[in-house]
């Protein structure tokens, strides 16, 4: 009686909740860049997020790592400053500046005050745009690097995904850890370094998103100081990546007490008329939270893993289906026969209509959720933007998922999902595990 | 440049938000006992809830470790309204999120969804404070389920593995030398009894924080919470109050070798005092104290002089939590350069120490220091759930809510002065711990 009273109640409460408030100004400068900003004051600071297409994956095939190196090297000393110095005047400015690499892109994070933005500005053009790459920043980095590769060796995650894609993507730059080798990053060159920035950080390949206490006009006049004296074009882009990975099962010996498994194949493109069912396919399968099938089936009915994940992995040369999970060495194969069987079954069967409604009910109610603080919302804006979805794309999201429909996805979890294509690689010590493509 | 991350390193972060003046914060505390707190932030419709129990790993009965955070688990099992999973996927249906943290002084349960269904949340939340049932079942799939989290975690972590070892030998008597998730072989034993006791004990309004923070006013979150926990009744919860330990009159060593440690590293481990009711002084001095030591990686003093100025270290820091019901740890790091051996790098570590006792605070790092907490008052305001967990961990920890505002205010009036004779207090001690972790054949 209680549970059928409870369950009315909170069916009642399900309604959708409010589209995202967020209003999106594109903004161009007198110097013809153009940034999306999220005006807000009222918070004296402001949150900038760009992002350079390309990445990691621009390295020259004899300079592996360069752009990973490159990248680390831009806060340690630049203009007239070593790093101590670089790194006092943002300190004195309580600035914040993050600078990443990723496969497909660069991307630069900054928190500026109101108070002080302008010599923020400066300082962070300078790192930009003038870095030094002394050849003692790039001794001392290059050991942090050499240690951090050495340490990916005795990562089981590590070394799982390494070798599911270079069985995947052989020679290509997705083929090998963006990193680099101990090899390739002892034969870097000073001028190994000044080719990777020239060629990764250039206008025709960067996408800005802004948001917090700034005007469009001051936002104007900011990004011309900040980025107007780079190099108009940059490097080639890769060409698309091959694939070469096949079903099976791939066991790396190494002596831990828990295996660790990665495994997937082929995926979707962000812009394939079926992304969307795609989307909502994985939301249902592995979408990370405890409703879904993988997390149904192999934690909660059998308590084989903390935790098991999909994901769709949207690799501009080469979009990958991905997963990974950990098991005791004990329970790793039977874990990986409920993995194939869900796999198995979702592709000849979809999912139901169930399972479809709740995720387009989660998917679509979490969506505004998403839009809190400036630093979330300014990387939400320059990710849009790379991904090239339209500037109203916010307004038009969640009626695109509930349009999915159980057609859609049985259609293309049939094209999608490939039980026989399905590579698990598996870092352990697995007992009762047959191996083999 | 590169931040070199230690296997589940103590907390390193420097800067906690503080508690900035200028958002709204407000509390107060039902009939029951229940203690709720309120922080405002208009910008979108969104809200955190939180519920946080005074109660974790340090308050398990001897032998058996693990309870706090297997009953975390299970508080996701049904309850007499609802299902086994019921809880979360009525969260997901409404397009929230939801999880739960267990510590050595607190167990927290939250849930971020749209500022509407604030009620809803609620009513769940109350219903699993007092309703939960537990099938042999659940306890036999969960058990195996947090045994694999325990797998993941920590066996398969040398540097975990070693930081375990690491507590156990500087906490002599007191339950901080315990593992949050619990030792292997006594999670292994942990039957439905000891998670129901435990439950019966410690969870009830009286022992319970309540932390909304968003679109929500104190009015709203007020009547709300007077309809879903007024109705529980309290259970007369007392004070903790835990085994301390003996003086410490001995230097302790800790070796550990693990074939899978890439960069070995020697740390240096001193009981130190937390932030007290009123009485904060002491672990603002060393807060920033391990700001001056370690708060950035091109000027703070070891870092600067054994990774930039002599390129001896791939990493060198310090950590400190004051935020904690007892006494807390503070801790010197050092992970050298290949060719470097550990007992050179331990040699590093005390002569930079040595070194900094004698020569001071540079006045002008100092100035830099305090001018990013008091930017950090500005930049903490951007995300409310942070700030939700800062006074949920303060207010488990003892704290009041006066206590954790006065926070900021109390870290700008340190002197340098005082920074140092923290400093001499920790590094004169003579009753450290010291760890070397390294790999076979190193």
């Amino acid at each position: 009686m209680f549970r059928i009273l409870a369950f009315v109640a909170l069916t009642l409460a399900a309604t959708l909740p409010a589209r995202a408030q967020v209003d999106i100004q594109e903004v161009t400068s007198p110097g013809g860049l153009t940034a999306w900003l999220v005006e807000d004051h009222s918070i004296p600071f402001v949150a900038l997020d760009i992002l350079f297409e390309g990445g990691t994956s621009l390295d020259a095939p004899d300079a592996r790592g360069a752009t990973y190196l490159m990248t680390g090297l831009l806060e340690e000393g630049a203009a007239d400053m070593d790093n101590a110095e670089f790194a006092a005047r943002s300190e004195a400015l309580a600035a914040y500046f993050g600078f990443d690499s990723y496969r497909d892109s660069i991307n630069i994070t900054a928190r500026m005050l109101t108070q002080n933005r302008d010599e923020a500005v400066d300082l962070l053009r300078a790192a930009l745009v003038d870095p030094s790459f002394e050849q003692s920043a790039i001794d001392r980095v290059r050991t942090q690097v050499l240690s951090i590769i050495d340490s990916n060796q005795n990562d089981p995650s590590d070394l799982a995904s390494s070798e599911l894609y270079a069985q995947t993507f052989g020679n290509h730059p997705y083929g090998s850890d963006h990193e680099g080798t101990a090899e390739s990053v002892q034969a870097l060159t000073r001028d190994d370094l000044i080719a990777a920035h020239r060629g990764a950080l250039a206008r025709d390949r960067v996408h800005i998103g802004v948001s917090g206490d700034i005007t469009p006009e001051e936002l104007g006049l900011l990004l011309d100081r900040l980025l107007g004296d780079l190099p108009e074009t940059g490097a080639e882009m890769p060409g698309d990546a091959p694939y070469n990975l096949t079903g099976g099962i791939t066991v790396i010996d190494y002596p831990t007490p828990q295996s660790t498994a990665f495994f997937g194949h082929a995926g979707i493109e962000r812009h394939d008329p079926d992304f969307f069912a795609a989307y909502v396919l994985n939301q249902i399968l592995g979408g990370g939270n405890f409703r879904s099938r993988l997390m149904q089936e192999v934690r909660v009915e059998r308590g084989l893993t903390y935790g098991i994940s999909t994901f769709l992995v949207l690799f501009d040369h080469g979009p990958m289906m991905l997963g990974q999970f950990s098991s005791s060495n004990d329970l790793v194969a039977e874990a990986i026969d409920v993995l194939h069987d869900q796999w198995a079954d979702v592709a000849a069967n979809g999912v139901t209509a169930e399972e479809l409604e709740a995720a387009q009910t989660y998917l679509t109610g979490a969506y505004p959720l998403r839009f809190t603080g400036n630093a979330t919302i300014a990387g939400i804006l320059s990710g849009m933007q790379i991904d090239e979805m339209p500037i109203d794309y916010i307004n038009t999201r969640n009626d695109q998922v509930m349009a999915v429909t159980l057609e859609d996805i049985s259609r293309t979890a049939a094209r999608l999902m490939d039980p026989e294509g399905l590579h698990v690689v598996v870092v352990g010590q697995p007992e009762g595990l047959e191996t083999g493509n | 440049m590169f931040r070199y991350m230690l296997a589940a390193c103590m907390a390193l972060m420097p800067f906690l938000p503080s508690g900035a003046q200028a958002t709204e914060v407000s509390e107060f505390t039902l009939d029951n006992g229940l203690h709720a707190v309120v922080i405002e932030d208009h910008r979108a419709p969104v809200v955190v809830h939180m519920l946080w129990y005074r109660v974790g790993a340090a308050d398990e009965p001897p032998g058996r470790s693990g309870i706090a955070h297997f009953l975390e688990h299970l508080m996701f099992k049904a309850t007499e309204t609802l299902e086994s999973g019921e809880f979360s996927d009525t969260v997901e249906a409404n397009g929230g999120s939801d999880n739960a943290f267990t510590s050595w002084d607190y167990t927290g349960y939250y849930q971020r969804v749209a500022s509407d269904r604030l009620g809803l949340m609620m009513q769940m939340e109350a219903d699993r404070m007092r309703n939960l049932l537990l099938t042999d079942e659940d306890i036999t799939t969960e058990r195996s389920v947090i045994l694999e989290e325990r797998a993941q975690r920590t066996d398969s972590s040398a540097g975990a593995l070693f930081n375990e070892q690491m507590r156990a030998s500087l906490y002599l008597a007191h339950p901080y030398r315990i593992p949050i998730g619990g030792w292997r072989h006594e999670i292994e034993s942990l039957g439905r009894e000891d998670v129901f006791s435990f439950y019966h004990d410690y969870y009830s309004p009286d022992n319970a924080i309540l932390i909304v923070a968003g679109d929500v006013t104190p009015e709203e979150v007020r009547a709300l919470a007077e309809e879903h926990y007024g109705p529980l009744e309290p259970s007369g919860v007392e004070p903790r109050e835990r085994p301390h330990d003996p003086p410490q009159i001995a230097d302790r060593r800790v070796y550990y070798e693990d074939p899978r440690v890439s960069d070995p590293y020697v740390v240096r481990s001193y009981i130190a005092p937390e932030r007290d009711p009123g009485n904060q002084r002491t672990a603002a001095a060393l807060t920033l104290l391990s700001n001056v030591l370690a708060g950035s990686g091109a000027t703070a003093v070891l870092p600067r002089v054994l990774q930039v100025e002599e390129a001896r270290s791939l990493y060198a820091a310090a950590s400190y939590s004051g935020t904690n019901l007892d006494d807390t740890v503070f801790s010197v790091f050092n992970v050298p350069v290949p060719g470097v051996s550990l007992e050179e790098a331990e040699a590093d570590l005390d002569r930079v120490i040595a070194q900094f006792l004698e020569d001071g605070i540079d006045p002008e790092q100092f100035a830099r220091i305090q001018f990013q907490w008091e930017a950090e008052m500005i930049y903490a305001q951007d995300d409310v759930g942070d700030w939700a967990r800062m006074y949920g961990v303060g207010l488990t920890s003892g704290l009041t809510v006066q206590d954790i505002q006065d926070w900021p205010d109390v870290i700008a009036s340190i002197t340098p002065e005082e920074v140092m004779e923290a400093a001499r207090m920790i590094f004169t001690e003579t009753t450290s711990v010291t760890g070397y972790l390294t790999a076979p054949g190193l």
